[in-house]
């Protein structure tokens, strides 16, 4: 098996958070099949923060589990303390991750982050 | 919890009588082959016991047979030393695309060195096609290297033909029998090659040592200097015990061949078979008939091997993939994409290998813990929803 933390491996069997939210106001893409991995956020806001978060992830065992740590820091956040998630955070919270790992499987905070911005685009866009 | 190992194609366990012969060289009989006395007679005897094992399991001369540490390092000396041997003829070398990193990284190494190389493409199985062989040569081409079965995908490749072809243009051939020595019956006569290498752990030898098979007349560089163990082609003191497993692990495997073929060949229909009918989406790689008999490997649509892999782990179930993820390169399986295989697919590679000690009831288990775990990963991933809706908006 790939080395892998325990808190990888807790969070790999029993990822939290998986799915999409209907009418999300909130989308995220980050990664692609070729390199291995990708991730999509779905996140529902209400006043300034992210009251459901949830995602779909493929790819290999780090980025099951990156998904699922970021949806757990991040729900219940205000938007401003969500987008100071970052991959380093994240990496922590997880107890490390293999180093080959850490750039490619750990798109989590990427994912979140566009998400986020997609819901700001979207409220900016709907002001205008 | 059920423990089933379908990973030989990454190493077999060791044969009860390969350990039992083995032992003594790892206790009494622990003289070197070099010394002149009755210590270093035992081991030497024992040694060219094995070299005559290991010629006989591939039709080939004692005398022809050189020692190495790994399949790995028979094939760094093979396409570097014959390559080198040759370069007052001709800087040129021929390698498929499917090769073992070991080939293809040596006539890469030979590239930088100031050779020129051409890679033989595949088909959508993996197999070569000895014209493009013949289009590939040139005057200066003095070394071809093409595998008899890859590993990765099962495909056994037309070494006979392409020997023909090699032989008519005065071209030395070597093919990396890593997959198949042991495995299949191999003859270098019958093939026509010029060299091949092999390794001891595929065949329930010990890990550490393989061999190289050179016919009598063809010329190499030295991969290790220093005295003259092998007739001073690969220098340092043997080792001694597992070179004894090795042919002792020759000698089972020329006697049981028929005999393992029969079996694996039954549990790697049954799962080619099986799998796809039971599991939606999934794609045999490799050739459909002429591939390794304990040998079936799959593509699963939408989700990665990697996370495949721990699950059917944690369900006790060894297997391989060549998706990125599982390599340390972080690259797609380079045997994949040779075959036109797309990445998102090749992510989804998994490779089922057999071996002597599996049972029916080890591909019952498979298909019984597999589905789930398929079906639990596609649920996570962003692709297969978007296969459901796409499927769903269209029909």
């Amino acid at each position: 098996m790939p080395v892998y933390s325990e808190k990888v491996m807790e969070h790999f069997m029993n990822p939290r958070n998986v799915g999409e939210i209907e009418n999300p106001d909130g989308v995220g893409e980050e990664g692609n099949p070729v390199c291995g991995d990708m991730m999509t956020f779905y996140i529902k806001v209400k006043d300034d923060r992210l009251e459901d978060v949830k995602f779909k992830t493929f790819g290999c065992g780090a980025a099951i589990a990156v998904s699922s740590m970021v949806s757990e820091m991040a729900k219940g956040k205000t938007l401003k303390e969500a987008m100071k998630i970052t991959p380093r955070s994240v990496a922590d919270e997880l107890k490390g991750l293999p180093k080959n790992k850490f750039h490619c499987s750990n798109l989590g905070a990427q994912a979140l982050n566009k998400a986020i911005q997609d819901y700001l685009s979207k409220k900016t866009g709907g002001k205008k | 919890m059920r423990k089933v190992y379908l990973d030989y194609a990454a190493t077999t366990p060791l044969h009860p009588e390969v350990r039992q012969a083995m032992m003594p060289f790892l206790a009494e009989t622990f003289g070197n082959p070099s010394s002149l006395h009755d210590w270093g007679d035992g081991a030497r005897e024992a040694l060219e016991v094995a070299r005559g094992q290991v010629a006989q399991l591939i039709g080939g001369g004692a005398e022809e047979i050189i020692f190495t540490g790994s399949g790995t390092e028979s094939n760094n000396f093979a396409v570097k030393g014959l390559a080198l041997a040759q370069q007052n003829k001709g800087k040129h070398v021929v390698v498929s695309a499917i090769e073992h990193f070991s080939v293809l990284h040596s006539a890469k190494t030979l590239e930088k060195w100031g050779f020129e190389l051409s890679l033989v493409p595949v088909d959508k199985y993996g197999l070569v096609a000895p014209e493009d062989v013949r289009k590939s040569l040139r005057k200066d081409t003095v070394l071809v290297s093409i595998m008899h079965a890859n590993g990765e995908v099962g495909t056994i490749e037309p070494i006979r033909e392409i020997a023909r072809i090699t032989k008519e243009n005065n071209v030395v051939l070597h093919t990396d029998a890593v997959a198949t020595a042991g495995t299949i019956p191999v003859n270098v006569k019958e093939l026509g090659i010029d060299a091949l290498s092999l390794a001891g752990n595929q065949f329930y030898g010990p890990k550490g040592v393989g061999a190289l098979w050179m016919r009598k007349g063809v010329r190499i560089i030295p991969f290790l200097d220093g005295g003259v163990q092998e007739e001073g082609r690969r220098a340092g003191t043997e080792n001694v015990p597992a070179i004894v497993g090795l042919g002792k692990a020759a000698e089972l495997a020329a006697t049981d061949v028929t005999a393992r073929i029969e079996h694996l060949t039954q549990l790697r229909d049954r799962l080619l078979k099986e799998l796809p009918a039971k599991i939606e989406h999934v794609v045999v790689t490799g050739h459909p008939q002429n591939r390794l008999p304990g040998h079936a490997s799959f593509c699963v649509e939408f989700i990665e091997g990697e996370s495949m892999l721990m699950l059917l782990n944690s369900n006790g179930v060894a297997v391989s993939s060549g998706s990125a993820c599982t390599s340390r390169a972080l690259k797609a399986s380079h045997v994949l994409i040779a075959m036109g295989i797309p990445h998102a697919l090749a992510q989804g590679s998994l490779l089922f290998s057999f071996g002597t000690d599996n049972a029916p009831e080890d591909i019952d288990y498979v298909l019984e813990v597999l589905p789930p775990i398929v079906d639990r990963l596609r649920q996570m991933s962003p692709l297969y929803s978007k296969f459901i809706k796409e499927s769903r908006g269209g029909g």
